[in-house]
């Protein structure tokens, strides 16, 4: 299935954000993750199962003014 | 010092606040703002790089949100909409915490506040349990209004965001000092410590800066030299000036003079 990831497509296998996170090293750091404009808390990362069409959008802090 | 001032909730020790971008990396971000003393510092959000170097060091392990007051920005949003998004990201990223320094800014050069997209935004962010510390322009009735709907400091441009000219406009900062009760905090303008005095001279609760220390030749010294200078305009402003007079005035006394 077809998901769209800060931008990008990417084809990926039926799973949940936590697996999908774990894959690109990411579970576990200083993230935000929202899924078709709404926040995604930490917590629920577990039971979010992904979906065909899902519009990620994953970020960190960085400097700033 | 032991003056603080009261940001909504929170109880902010140093009336500097610093800004994290443009350094040369996070060792020297870490030291200047070590060196300014400062409490509040803002970060900006951003899309994660993925599957690029994921050890690669992070912001939040330099500026710990333990030891300082995390205030995440919305710059680069251009609409309303972005920036509440990007406020509730920041919500998340920092477990919880409300506090966002929200600023809406145009696509032109100037870099101004686009305020009628600040203020939809402020409309829905306080409606939504931030606390709000807002960018502006130094329009006295754009500041009421930000006030009214309820966010906790209003911070009016002293000049455009990275262009070191100073305070520009100190009659409407003074106008604005004269009719809000939230702390008035100058945000972007400052170019060196002067211009910093000169804020808080006129009574302003703080001064937010970034490129003025990150740019300095030497931003470690600059961002001591923007402490005190700080806390210089401060003590001035609270000691109370002497008037202006258009002539002389004899500082010894002008009898008992030998003949």
């Amino acid at each position: 299935m077809q998901i769209s990831v800060n931008g990008e497509a990417e084809s990926i296998e039926p799973q949940t954000l936590e697996s999908y996170l774990t894959t690109k090293s990411l579970l576990g750091r200083r993230i935000a993750v929202e899924r078709n404009g709404d926040i995604v808390p930490k917590s629920q990362f577990s039971e979010v199962i992904l979906e065909d069409g899902d519009v990620l959008e994953i970020v960190h802090a960085i400097g700033g003014g | 010092m032991t003056d603080t001032i009261q940001v909504g909730s929170y109880t902010l020790k140093s009336r500097l606040l610093v800004g994290t971008g443009k350094y040369r990396d996070l060792d020297e971000t870490g030291r200047a703002i070590e060196a300014s003393g400062a409490d509040v510092v803002t970060m900006a959000v951003r899309r994660t790089n993925l599957g690029q170097n994921p050890n690669e060091p992070n912001l939040l392990d330099v500026i710990s949100p333990d030891r300082y007051t995390l205030l995440p920005n919305t710059a680069g949003c251009h609409t309303a909409d972005d920036a509440v998004r990007t406020c509730r990201l920041a919500r998340e990223l920092l477990d919880g915490h409300n506090l966002v320094k929200l600023e809406v800014i145009s696509k032109s050069r100037t870099l101004y506040p686009d305020v009628v997209e600040t203020l939809t935004a402020a409309r829905t962010l306080v409606a939504d349990g931030f606390e709000v510390m807002v960018y502006t322009s130094d329009d006295p009735l754009i500041a009421l209004e930000l006030e009214a709907i309820g966010c906790v400091a209003v911070m009016p441009l002293g000049a455009p965001i990275g262009s070191g000219l100073g305070l520009q406009n100190p009659y409407n900062i003074r106008e604005i000092l004269d009719n809000l009760k939230v702390p008035v905090i100058v945000d972007a303008g400052v170019g060196t410590a002067s211009d910093a005095t000169v804020a808080m001279e006129l009574g302003c609760e703080g001064v937010l800066m970034n490129t003025a220390i990150a740019e300095a030749k030497d931003p470690i010294k600059m961002a001591h030299a923007m402490r005190l200078a700080i806390e210089s305009g401060r003590l001035a402003y609270e000691a109370g000036r002497m008037p202006r007079k258009r002539y002389a005035d004899a500082s010894s006394p002008e009898t008992g003079l030998i003949e």
